[in-house]
Parts: structure tokens; sequence; C-alpha cells
């Protein structure tokens, strides 16, 4: 490997206790690159450093510094988070499991020479690669949008400057204006997070802009606990919301950014704020190792989430192709605890065992008013399958509502302290 | 009237958990045979009278009424009022408490663990009395019931027995639970004596972290860190038999053997970072 200096220097970081391992001091522990430090890297490279305790090398290469989760972006954008509690440095994983984290971006990777080139010109070796870059958006799903547009029609579905952006173009929507949101169809990431959003907005616009009203143009017959939210937005913001879908011509959808239309099925709305959430694939680097299929997602082996592709390298969270988990952080946390007990098994002889896989997502819908639905999973030969789920019931009472509130705080903390602490 | 001074709570060991497994698997049998809850109401509209006992065959064959009010004086009557007039004491009043949610007496100063029951949809019943009698903490982690517990089956059916006097219909006991709760699952010895595996609890308790902080910290999701490990499996078989409500919990526990539990328990009471 080439060891460039920043790299070195965050192995030194590293300090004593991984230092202080024996398997440390050999030339030749064997190595793991990890491509995205999001849900699935993080978690990954934490869970490869902690448990092997120095024995492998361990490095993530991650192009931001700060980390924005999606998770709760929603929560921020509703006023009920702050921006500075979505963003997570990568400083503990550093400092305290001994991660070399690269803070660039991985541009090629060389299967057969099992190398990953860097865009600033390192090219790092590795025994077993993880990629997990998340999603890029598929152009050209929705005609007139481009991600040249992505500040008069922001997509927002990457958390950050676009979260912020999208907020504030809410908050200062013109009184009795319309907010616009173009859905994205199946498969994209977090299926209930468009809903959530609309309640956010919803939540928003009924205390500061009543008379404003939401478009939501959905090309999807249904949707992630349709009948929670379509409860909650009756309940909490009535005729603040309308719902166009398919049999009103929403899966046949163009904008204008320029003009600030949406143009459904030859019916043009004029519009004030317009969130578009286009169709999703793999993001662009398991494009570029052939790690994808026909689908734009990246196929793997249930029982470990290895690529179909090639058994060196292991495709978690969003861009994977994998059966019936949602793409959701949750997921792509519990995915990558599987991934790094087969890595550790493959290069250090560690036991193995059989995988579980597991997800819950929550959603906001009004102040204090949460629901929840999950699932655990197993693998299959052909996929990994659902074998036992649950969702809140419409008509839960108020306190059990607040109480799966909090206890999505609860998960929210525990969550980025398995993937950051 | 006697004045019992409570034990201190969670001393139980071995004999302990052998009680509440062999009580939960009992129950489980018992679960199908009772309807959802009646409707619950608050209990300052206490029942005027006692009714009579004559008046209730199925609560009398549930167990021996007289034997039953006499546990009552002994075990409870210093924490808790029933009947006419009964208003809080250490614990709250137990009017109607069959068919009631947990923690539902307004004002009463519960403890956060039992209210989050409550809230999870904890109603009680006699199989849920049952377990929360005999060891208040396989129930309710938190509750601040500090109550022993009691170990024998036969009492704990009698005093269910006469406090079902001070609920609505007390003599509408659904048919099948007198029987069903008289049929005894043999608990095979080798459950209580498992060992658990704590590499393997330690990979299991990877699933767990993503909600259950490692260090302990507890905001919106309880802590399950260093608790005794007899606790630790009796809270999370009470999950996987239903009797404690909470969907992600069930869901999470239905797919774990008894070496699962084991395993897990045995890791997070020894955890180390
Ligand atoms: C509005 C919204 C709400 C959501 N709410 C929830 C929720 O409540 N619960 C939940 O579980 N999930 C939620 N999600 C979904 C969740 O954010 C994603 O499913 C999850 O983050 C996927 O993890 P990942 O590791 O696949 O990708 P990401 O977390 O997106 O991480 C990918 C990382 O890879 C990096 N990267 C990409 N390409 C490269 C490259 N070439 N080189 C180096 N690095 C690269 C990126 O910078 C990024 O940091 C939500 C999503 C949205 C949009
Ligand atoms: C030392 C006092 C004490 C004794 C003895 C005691 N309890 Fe309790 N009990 C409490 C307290 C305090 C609570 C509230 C628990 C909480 O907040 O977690 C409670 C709660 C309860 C509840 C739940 C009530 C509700 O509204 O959800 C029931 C049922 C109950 N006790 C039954 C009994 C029975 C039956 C006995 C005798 C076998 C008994 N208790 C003995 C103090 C006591
Ligand atoms: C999706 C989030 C989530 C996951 C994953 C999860 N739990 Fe829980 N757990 C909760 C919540 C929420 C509660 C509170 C439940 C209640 O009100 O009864 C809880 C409660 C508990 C309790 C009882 C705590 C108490 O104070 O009574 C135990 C024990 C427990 N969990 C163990 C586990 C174990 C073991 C695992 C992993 C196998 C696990 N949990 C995984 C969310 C989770």
């Amino acid at each position: 490997m080439a060891i460039k200096r920043r790299t070195l220097l965050a192995g030194m970081a590293a300090g004593s206790a991984v230092l202080a391992a024996p398997a440390v001091m050999g030339a030749s522990r064997p190595k793991v690159v990890v491509i995205g430090g999001g849900s699935g890297g993080a978690t990954a490279a934490r869970y490869l450093a902690r448990d092997s305790q120095g024995a492998l090398d361990v490095v993530l290469v991650e192009p931001t510094r700060t980390y924005y989760t999606c998770y709760f972006s929603n929560l921020y954008l509703g006023g009920f988070w702050d921006l500075e509690n979505l963003g997570h440095s990568y400083g503990t994983l550093a400092a305290r499991h001994g991660i070399n984290v690269v803070h660039d971006w991985a541009i090629g990777i060389d299967r057969d020479a099992q190398t990953v080139t860097l865009a600033g010109g390192d090219v790092l070796d590795y025994d077993r690669l993880v990629i997990s870059p998340g999603i890029d958006f598929v152009e050209g799903s929705v005609p007139g949008w481009s991600v040249a547009a992505q500040n008069r029609m922001p997509h927002a579905y990457k958390a950050g400057s676009q979260t912020e952006l999208l907020k504030a173009q809410v908050e200062n929507m013109r009184e009795g204006g319309v907010f616009a949101m173009v859905a994205p169809p199946n498969p994209y990431r977090c299926p209930p997070g468009p809903y959530e959003r609309i309640s956010m907005v919803a939540h928003v616009l009924s205390e500061r802009n009543p008379t404003a009203k939401i478009l939501l143009v959905d090309p999807k017959e249904n949707f992630s606990k349709q009948a929670l939210f379509e409860e909650g937005w009756a309940r909490h913001y009535p005729g603040m919301v309308e719902r166009v879908g398919p049999d009103f011509g929403a899966d046949n959808v163009s904008v204008d950014p320029e003009a600030m239309t949406v143009d459904i099925d030859g019916m043009v709305e004029q519009v004030d704020v317009c969130n578009v959430i286009p169709a999703q694939q793999a993001g662009r680097i398991a494009h570029l190792a052939d790690l994808t299929n026909d689908s734009g997602w990246a196929p793997v082996v249930p029982a470990d989430m290895r690529s179909r592709m090639d058994d060196k390298i292991f495709v978690l969270g969003d861009a994977s192709a994998q059966g019936d988990m949602p793409k959701s952080g949750f997921s792509a946390n519990s995915q990558a605890k599987v991934a790094a007990n087969v890595i550790r098994h493959e290069l250090l002889d560690a036991r193995l065992f059989p995988a579980r896989y597991a997800n819950t997502c929550w959603s906001l819908i009004a102040t204090d008013d949460g629901v929840k639905v999950g699932a655990s999973y197993e693998p299959t030969d052909e996929k990994i399958a659902t074998v036992d789920s649950f969702i809140s019931q419409t008509g839960e009472d108020a306190d059990l509502r607040r109480q799966t509130f909090e206890e999505s705080i609860g998960w929210y903390n525990g969550i980025v302290a398995d993937m950051f602490t | 009237m006697l004045t019992i001074t409570p034990p201190p709570g969670q001393r139980r060991g071995q004999a302990g958990l052998r009680r509440s497994l062999t009580t939960l698997l009992a129950a489980m049998a018992a679960a199908a045979a009772l309807a959802g809850p009646v409707a619950a109401q608050s209990g300052d509209s206490a029942p005027e009278t006692v009714q009579s006992t004559t008046t209730i065959p199925r609560a009398v064959e549930l167990g021996d009424v007289e034997h039953g009010r006499e546990l009552w004086e002994f075990e409870c009557a210093a924490c808790h009022e029933m009947g006419p007039g009964a208003g809080d004491g250490i614990g709250p009043q137990l009017n109607r408490v069959f068919g009631r949610r947990a923690a539902a007496v307004a004002d009463f100063p519960y403890s956060d663990s039992i209210r989050r029951m409550g809230r999870d949809g904890l109603y009680w019943t006699f199989r849920t009395l049952d377990a929360y009698i005999e060891n208040p903490y396989a129930l309710v982690s938190g509750t601040r019931m500090s109550y022993a517990g009691l170990d024998d089956e036969g009492d704990r059916a009698d005093l269910l027995a006469f406090m079902r006097l001070y609920s609505d219909q007390p003599g509408d006991i659904p048919e099948a639970e007198p029987t069903a709760r008289r049929v005894e699952v043999e608990l095979p010895p080798e459950v209580l004596e498992i060992r658990g595996d704590r590499e393997w609890g330690e990979f299991l308790a990877s699933e767990c972290t993503t909600c259950h902080q490692r260090d302990g910290a507890a905001a919106g999701i309880p802590s399950i860190t260093y608790w005794p490990e007899d606790r630790f499996v009796v809270a999370m078989h009470a999950y996987r038999e239903g009797l404690r409500p909470h969907q992600v919990m069930q869901n999470i526990a239905r797919r774990l053997t008894d070496e699962d539990i084991a395993a897990l328990a045995t890791y997070f009471a020894t955890i180390d970072d």
C-alpha cells in the first residue's frame, strides 16, 4: 500500500491500545479497505477494527469530514432536531479503534490487482474490500431535473447543505404558496422518508403559513406506513396535503426548474417550492467496479453480503440488492456486522456466526406522534427474506405515540454510537 | 392486621429464576384462553360492596377465596387498598384491577418503568398479575413495588381469586382459564443450566446495540448492561412469550432460542467497554 503522510498520521493517532497489540508489529497485517463512511461503512470499519484488536489494517475512505445522517434530517426540517446533532465526525474511529480514515474519493477499483485508486492519487491494496457508497440518482428519471438544478429544486436526499436549503425554502415560502414533492419510484432509500418529510413540512407550514398547500406527486400505487401517515395528515393537518397518484398520471411527471412548474401528465402546476426526489441506483463507484446488474444495484449473497460478482468484495447498505430489507440506515448497520464477522473469520480465523438481520424504521408525523415499522430477516439462497414483522397501529393513544417518538431518539443515539464511538 | 416488612427486592437466585420460567411457560398456555382485556375503568368508581362468593362460582374455582383474603391481608394490605372507598397508599388502589391497564390510576406516582409498560399496552389479567406477583421484576424491571414475590402457585391463585371479587363481573372468568392454568409445562432442566456462550452473546448483542447503548446510556430506550443474568433472562422470556407487550422487543425476542438468551445475558452482564 502506498502510505501517504495523512494516512500515517491517522495511524499514529490510533494510540497505545492498538500499538500494544503484538499483531500490529508485523508489517503483514491483512488489509481491509472500506469505501464510504456512512451507515454501512462506518459500522463495518468500527466492528472490524474493534473486534480484531489491531490484527487487521482497516482503511476507511470517505470524502467528507462530517457525516450528516439522513435519519432525523426530516426532523431538522420540522424544527425538532438541530443541524449540529445530525453531524458526526470520524475522530473516535481513528483515535480509539486505530482506523486509518482517509478523506478522499475512491475513483476506481482494480478487481484483479485488488487495489483501490483514490482521487488524490493514492492506491490502496486490499485483501477484502467493503463498499457502502449509498445512492446516486438516475439521470433523466424526472425530465427537466438534473443535479445542476438542485438548488432551485432540492432533493435533500443526501443530508447536509441540501437539507438546509430545503428548510430555508419551506420557511420562506410565500403565504398560501404550494410546496410540491415529486416522490421516487421503488426501490429507493428509506421507504417512509418522503412521507415523513411531507409530515414535517406540513407541521412547519401549519404553524407559519397555514393557508399553504402541499402537493405530493407520487408514481407509486401505495407507500410505506400509508394508513398511519394518511390518518395523521387528516388529523393534524386537515385539508393541507393532496396526493396525486399514478391513476392521475403521477407516473408521467416532468419539471421546469426555471419556471417552477410541475407537469403531471399534461397538467401544469405552478409551485413555490419543489422537492424532487429522483429515481435511485447504487452509488457510482459500484457501477465503475462493475458490481451492479441491470437493476442498477449490486447483487449480494444473502448469507454474508458478499458481491455476487467478486468474492473479495462486500457491498452493504443502499447500494446492495439483497431482497426484502428496506434501504435504511438500520439495515446497513445490521448488514455491516454480518460482513465484519465473515471477514474476520476469513482473514483472522475468528469464529463464524450465522447471519442475523433486523430493521426498525421510526417516523414522526407531528409533535410527539411517532410510529414505527420493523422486521427480522434471514438469508435464503435467493434473498434476504422477512421472517417476522410488526407495524404501529392506527388509532393508538397519544401516550404510546409519544413513547414511540422518545424511543426513536433512543435509537438515533444508539445507532450513531454504534457507528462512531 | 399484620404489617409486612418487605425484604429487599432482587434477591432471587436460581430458584427464583426457575419459578419465573415455569410461570411464564404455564402462562403461555393460558394465554390463548384469555380474551382481550375488558374495558378498563379508572378505579375511582369502586364497587359499592364486595359481591358474595356464592354468586361467583368461577372465581371460586380459580382458587380458595378465603385463603386468598388471608394472603391479601398478610402480603399486600400494608401497601394496597381494595373495596369501597379504597384510596392509594404506598401502592395504588386495586379495585377493578382485572382488565385495567398497568399504571392507570390517575395521580399515583408510578415508576417510569411501569408507566412505560402501561403505554406499551400491558393490561392486568390473570396471567400478567400472576407473573407480576410471582416476581415483580420479571414483568416490570424498574418497578417501585418492593415486594419479593409470592412463590407458591396455589397461593397466587387463591390471592387472585380473592382480588377478582373487586373487579367487574367476577363470575365472568373465561371458561378455560382455571383448567389451562393447571396445565403443567415441564421446563427442561438444561434450559436453566445453560451457561451463556459469551462470544456468541457478543455477536448477537451487535443487534441490540443499534438501540441499547453499550455504555448503558439510556434516553428513550432503557439500559440493559450489567443486569444480574437471571433478571435479564426472565425479562427476555417475558417478551418472547408475549407477557411484556412491546412490539419491537417481542419481535426481537421471538427468534431467540434459550441458548441465545443465556448468551446475551452473560455478555451484557460482563460487557467491558
Ligand atoms: C430523509 C431521509 C430520512 C431517513 N430516515 C431514516 C431513518 O429514520 N432510519 C433509517 O434507518 N434510515 C433512514 N434513512 C435512510 C438512510 O439514510 C440510508 O439508508 C443509509 O444511510 C444507507 O447507508 P449506506 O452506508 O448505504 O449509505 P450512506 O449512509 O449514504 O453512506 C455512503 C457514504 O459513502 C460515501 N461515498 C460515496 N461514494 C464514495 C466514493 N466513491 N468514495 C468514497 N466515499 C464515497 C458518501 O460520502 C457517504 O458518506 C433516511 C434517508 C433519508 C434520505
Ligand atoms: C411494599 C409495598 C407493597 C407491597 C407489599 C405490595 N405492593 Fe403492589 N405496588 C406497590 C407499589 C409502590 C406499586 C407501584 C409500582 C410502580 O410504580 O412501579 C405497586 C403496584 C402494584 C400493582 C400494579 C397496579 C397498577 O395500577 O398498575 C399491582 C397489581 C400490585 N401492586 C399488586 C400487589 C399485590 C397483589 C400485592 C401482594 C401480593 C402487592 N402488590 C404488594 C407497593 C406494594
Ligand atoms: C429497535 C430497537 C431495539 C433493539 C434492536 C433492541 N431493543 Fe431491547 N428494548 C427496546 C425498547 C424500545 C425497549 C423498551 C420496551 C418496553 O417498553 O418494554 C427495550 C427493552 C429491553 C429490555 C427490558 C428493559 C427494561 O428496563 O425492562 C431488555 C432486557 C432488552 N430490551 C434487551 C434487548 C436485547 C437483548 C436486544 C438484542 C437481542 C435488544 N433488546 C434489541 C428497543 C430495542
